[in-house]
């Protein structure tokens, strides 16, 4: 049996990964994709726990994780689109000031 | 190596591998396919800790709905390769390693502190406890969660609809 300090390991690894890619990347989509890489490794996290412990809470955690991810996925997604089309540019460096 | 640890390396190391390639990959659609083969990866782990239900979830909804919704709104903003300005010096030289330190650092304490943990050999998880729990326990939470996407397929409509002189 793998040990579920090893699950732990993992999902803390991709967690630093995606917060790695949301501070040095750029565009504003790739920034979006990390926070959902974010939300992966912690649902690993849950899951882990969800096995360790014996309970299934963590897995109906997880449920409600993916679907509040997939929700602020759709907005955040057309905020997106509404920046792009304000301001002409996906950098992120570029939309930083609320006045055009 | 028995065949349970075999496949936790295999599915990690494509996990880490995407993370990887996501961050260094320059084109926003080569980012959005590493995460593709990220999540999949963990759709494996998933199976592999025996919560089915939540691996088949995970690839319908978030591999399925959400990373396509990505690659349309890619496609749709025609986005293209990341400007090519260098970090600044101290952020490349000091900044990525110690990132990659900490990173370390935080994976190997909680793995640490959580080996006392037992491995509870148990038969995959069935749907039916899980739905039990669901649509007993949590049920208010779930009729939560549909209000919620409702107020986001209202809010998506809204935003991304044109100006026009209605």
């Amino acid at each position: 049996m793998v040990p579920v300090s090893y699950y732990l390991a993992l999902s803390g690894v991709l967690f630093g990964l995606g917060m790695i890619a949301f501070v040095f990347k750029r565009n504003i989509i790739t920034v979006f994709m990390s926070i959902e890489l974010m939300l992966n490794a912690v649902n690993l996290a849950f899951v882990a726990f969800s096995r360790a412990l014996g309970q299934l809470q963590g897995q109906v955690f997880v449920f409600f994780v993916i679907v509040v991810a997939a929700a602020e996925a759709a907005v955040g997604l057309g905020i997106i689109l509404v920046i792009a089309r304000n301001r002409q540019t996906l950098n992120v460096e570029r939309v930083d000031s609320l006045k055009h | 190596m028995t065949l349970p640890l075999f496949l936790f390396s295999v599915l990690a190391v494509v996990a880490v591998a995407g993370a990887v390639s996501l961050i260094l990959q320059r084109h926003p659609i080569h980012s959005a396919l590493s995460l593709i083969v990220v999540m999949v990866a963990l759709a494996g782990l998933y199976l592999l800790l025996g919560a089915e239900f939540i691996a088949a979830v995970q690839v319908i909804v978030y591999g399925g709905a959400i990373m396509v919704l990505f690659v349309f709104v890619i496609m749709l903003l025609n986005a293209g390769e990341e400007e090519r300005t260098d970090f600044s010096r101290m952020a490349r030289w000091a900044g990525l390693p110690l990132a990659a330190v900490f990173l370390v650092e935080v994976a190997y304490g909680v793995a640490r502190a959580a080996s006392r943990l037992p491995t509870a050999a148990q038969a995959p998880v069935s749907t039916r406890e899980l739905a039990e729990l669901l649509f007993r326990d949590y049920v208010f939470p779930f009729e939560l969660t549909s209000f919620l996407i409702l107020v986001a397929v209202l809010g998506a409509i809204v935003l991304a609809r044109r100006e026009d002189s209605d």
